[in-house]
């Protein structure tokens, strides 16, 4: 009898931590469920269940919601080519025996642990028509054709904030396509080299397969991070030109705070939360399969 | 013979000098936004918008003691500090006991709730912030600090258990044992113990945290009203939005907001990156 008391109080440990995530974590996970088959407006006790009505007009009706999924999509695109690409190029530059790579590592990781409000803002600064930097620096170089409000032109918008979000991270990238690098032994260079394998085929023949497992996981963490980009649309267009920058995220905050209709967001996120979760399913599918190998 | 060798070294010469140029471009690139912003602080609500130099002739070190007190960014500053602190003591408390009862403790039903933790940290639920919101109205907590602080705790704990927990796991038992014989008990034990030995996992643990809740916008823009209770990047957007031409009080305000993180960073690089690297590469 005191044993098993005794073991029970083992719970206390863990009783912070899971009360928490009952109240914070598991009741809102729920609730958007159930919130997501009514009709309502987040303020009166007037709760409608209207059915699945909310999903259809999600999957049926709403053209700026899927323009939304499709710009997030486009600026993920952008980053999983560009961005990883520049932070692969870099990683590989650094990771030969370059002096001082543990400087431009230090460098290359800041706008990663920065606020994406303040990155947001200095870029919006730096856009600015027709007094910022970037807009004087184009007329200077005799680029004057050049010189436009890069966002708020619907042609620009959405590349220039996309590149902001690149810009902000191409260094994490960049650290991780290293530590990989690192961790490829040395003598299997030294080996290949001893056989007569020349720069190109060492990389194609060695880095690459090697470095397989990390492409995937910078790769899934890319999609999952772009995909619900937010921080710098907000500072920088909020959603704006029209809806040249809406990305899910703000499409559903819209639903909630502009339109007031909180199932309707709620059904929203589930559509938003299944792509995502296609995306992890993927990751744990893919990362299994790597381990077995 | 010897042309051939000079041919290998003006190639690697080349080679390494065209990695330095690119390295050292990119690196400017990183640096020059967050210089301009530091440069457009100086100068003077019109000089900013003519005064493209890079130091201004005349630098108006004033504009960062308006932004503290006018701008009122000295409140939302150490409102950020009091969030931040609260919620990663909070986390590491909280994380750790947890962990170390997953890891080294038993009772009924122990894998379950590890494994329910866990899968809240892999299932991504981006309209969960509607309902935490309609939540923490039910609860009356919409603009109270402690509304803030809770769901940020929640969120920080699954990857900070799972970290703590992998981490105790590798741990040899020996030393709790001799704790235990020496009539130690088990919250001594994860104290004295436990604790001490988990630093570099709670370092990682820390880092993640602070970054994660100096910079959170999202649920500070949901739930508070209050200027009193905002922090930096939710007190920046409201700054921006009421005085729309006061760019310098505005970068001020922006380099009030990353200066700290920026020290902290320069001062734990070496452990931020390594915790970085580690904390993506055990996501595998």
């Amino acid at each position: 009898m005191v044993k098993r008391w005794y073991t029970l109080t083992n719970y206390l440990f863990i009783l912070p931590a899971l009360l928490l995530f009952l109240v914070f974590g598991l009741y809102p996970f729920f609730k958007v469920f159930q919130l997501s088959l009514m009709s309502w407006d987040g303020i009166s006790s007037n709760m409608q269940f209207v059915g699945l009505a909310n999903f259809v007009e999600v999957f049926t009706q709403d053209k700026v919601w899927w323009g939304s999924v499709l710009n997030a999509a486009w600026i993920t695109f952008l980053a999983l080519t560009i961005q990883n690409g520049i932070a692969l190029i870099l990683a590989l530059l650094c990771a030969n025996d370059i002096k001082g790579g543990h400087v431009y590592r230090v460098i290359f990781y800041l706008p990663p642990v920065l606020s994406g409000i303040v990155i947001g803002l200095i870029w919006k600064w730096i856009f600015r028509y027709p007094d910022g930097i970037l807009n004087v620096a184009l007329v200077h170089m005799g680029l004057k054709h050049l010189v436009r409000d890069w966002l708020a032109d619907p042609k620009t918008a959405l590349n220039a904030v996309a590149a902001v979000h690149m810009w902000r991270g191409f260094g994490w990238g960049f650290v991780i396509f290293l530590a990989g690098l690192q961790n490829i032994p040395q003598q299997i260079y030294e080996a290949a080299r001893v056989d007569g394998a020349n720069a190109w085929q060492r990389f194609w023949y060695i880095t690459v397969p090697l470095m397989i497992p990390v492409f995937i996981l910078v790769s899934i963490l890319t999609i999952l991070g772009s995909m619900q980009i937010y921080d710098i649309i907000a500072a920088t267009t909020n959603g704006g030109p029209g809806y040249h920058t809406e990305v899910p995220v703000t499409r559903i905050l819209a639903s909630m705070q502009g339109a007031g209709r909180f199932g309707y967001a709620c059904a929203q996120g589930i559509a938003f939360g299944l792509i995502l979760l296609t995306v992890s399913m993927l990751q744990l599918w893919v990362s299994n399969k790597m381990k077995r190998e | 013979m010897m042309s051939e060798t000079l041919f290998y070294r003006l190639q690697r010469f080349v080679k390494l000098s065209l990695s330095y140029l690119i390295l050292t471009a990119v690196a400017l690139s990183c640096l020059f936004p967050l210089w301009w912003m530091f440069v457009s602080a100086l100068k003077t609500k019109i000089s900013v918008f003519k005064d493209m130099s890079l130091w201004p002739a005349q630098q108006h070190w004033e504009n960062f003691y308006y932004a503290w007190t006018k701008g009122g960014f000295g409140q939302y500053f150490l409102n950020s500090l009091f969030y931040t602190v609260v919620v990663v003591t909070a986390i590491v408390l909280f994380s750790s006991l947890a962990a170390y009862a997953f890891s080294r403790l038993e009772f009924p039903f122990k894998n379950f709730f590890y494994i329910l933790l866990i899968a809240s940290m892999m299932i991504p639920i981006p309209g969960a912030f509607i309902a935490l919101f309609v939540l923490l109205k039910m609860l009356g907590l919409v603009n109270t600090r402690i509304g803030y602080i809770l769901p940020q705790i929640n969120m920080g704990l699954p990857f900070a258990i799972f970290l703590l927990k992998t981490f105790f796991d590798k741990l040899p038992r020996d030393l709790e044992d001799a704790a235990r014989i020496d009539g130690c008990s088990r919250l001594g034990i994860w104290l004295h113990v436990a604790l001490p030995l988990a630093r570099p996992a709670l370092a990682v643990v820390i880092i993640f945290n602070t970054l994660m809740v100096w910079n959170e916008y999202l649920l500070a823009m949901l739930i508070l009203q209050d200027k009193a209770k905002m922090p930096l990047p939710r007190g920046l957007m409201v700054f921006q939005g009421v005085h729309l031409v006061d760019y310098p009080l505005l970068m001020a305000g922006m380099t009030i907001t990353v200066v700290p993180v920026i020290i902290v960073y320069l001062l734990m690089q070496r452990h931020i990156i390594k915790g970085i690297t580690a904390g993506a590469l055990t996501g595998q």
